[in-house]
């Protein structure tokens, strides 16, 4: 339990979060985040090589 | 009894048709095609472990119940295991929607295998949010008391009410983690059955 009041002062709950407002757009910087990594992943999953694929391409 | 009463038989009917749609090599394969060497295919895998890990983590706080996960540090772990999960489950679950969508997976005789995900992902976002209203803390409280007007106004509230914790309750840990649980197994099976959709310039021509 050391590290919680650490913690609780790099992210304070006790009060209104932070939001981005543009235009009709109107999202808490914590959701935007969690999209923004949604897409990074999404896009490295793509492109990032499978481990193994050249691999299995030769035995085939 | 003849041979063909015992073909009649509804058990020798079921074992031919289920063997028939899945015989062993479909149930484990051993080798997959080479597209499927892609990071975009572990986020379905990585989206069933988070599921396993929700429900496994949720019999630990339904076993131990309330005061434990509020006041003892191994209940607040456990509950924060569950929480985590169900980060890393929508996490995974939306990034292998997005990928579904784009190779336009319920082509070719999946689209059950697509609608199964589609049920799931509404029936997982109410597990969420009966979970959010069934933690009987203040953020349990104003969660409920601010959608209560939001669902009392689609008339629902008459069956569903928010403010109802004992209802929640018994949605959050009965009723929506069977549906996810039945439908995921019907989707993955589904994957088995058909075998992973091949890219649109190796897909058959399909009928219109
Ligand atoms: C509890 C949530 C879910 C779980 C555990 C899950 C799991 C899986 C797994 C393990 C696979 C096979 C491997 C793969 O292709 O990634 C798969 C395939 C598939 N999933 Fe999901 N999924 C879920 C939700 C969804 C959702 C929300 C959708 C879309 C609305 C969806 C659409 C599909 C489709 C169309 C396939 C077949 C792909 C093919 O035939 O190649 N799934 N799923």
């Amino acid at each position: 339990m050391v590290g919680l009041p650490l913690l609780a002062a790099l992210f304070p709950l006790d009060h209104l979060g932070h939001y981005i407002h543009w235009g009709w757009v109107y999202i808490s910087y914590a959701n935007a985040i969690v999209v923004a990594l949604m897409v990074i992943c999404f896009v490295a999953a793509i492109w990032v090589p499978f481990p193994g694929r050249n691999r299995r391409k030769e035995s085939r | 009894m003849s041979s063909t009463d015992i073909e009649r038989q509804w058990t020798t009917r079921l074992r031919h048709r289920v063997t028939g749609h899945l015989p062993p090599e479909k149930v484990l394969p051993d080798t997959q095609p080479a597209y499927v060497a892609s990071w975009i295919y572990v986020f379905g895998v990585t989206t069933m472990v988070a599921l396993s890990m929700v429900i496994l983590t949720g019999f630990v706080l339904a076993i131990r119940g309330p005061q434990w996960w509020h006041t003892s540090d191994v209940g607040h772990y456990v509950n924060s295991l569950h929480l985590w999960s169900v980060e890393v489950f929508f996490f995974a679950m939306v990034i292998h929607l997005w990928g579904k969508f784009f190779m336009a997976a319920w082509r070719g005789r999946r689209a059950l295998t697509w609608m199964t995900g589609v049920v799931t992902f509404l029936t997982s976002i109410a597990a969420a949010f009966t979970g959010y209203v069934s933690q009987t803390n203040f953020d349990s409280q104003w969660i409920s008391t601010q959608a209560k007007d939001g669902i009392n106004a689609t008339g629902a509230g008459s069956i569903f009410n928010v403010l109802n914790l004992g209802q929640m309750l018994m949605w959050h840990i009965v009723l929506l983690p069977l549906v996810a649980v039945i439908l995921t197994a019907v989707h993955v099976v589904m994957v088995r059955v058909r075998g992973v959709v091949p890219p649109f310039e190796d897909a058959p021509p399909e009928k219109p």
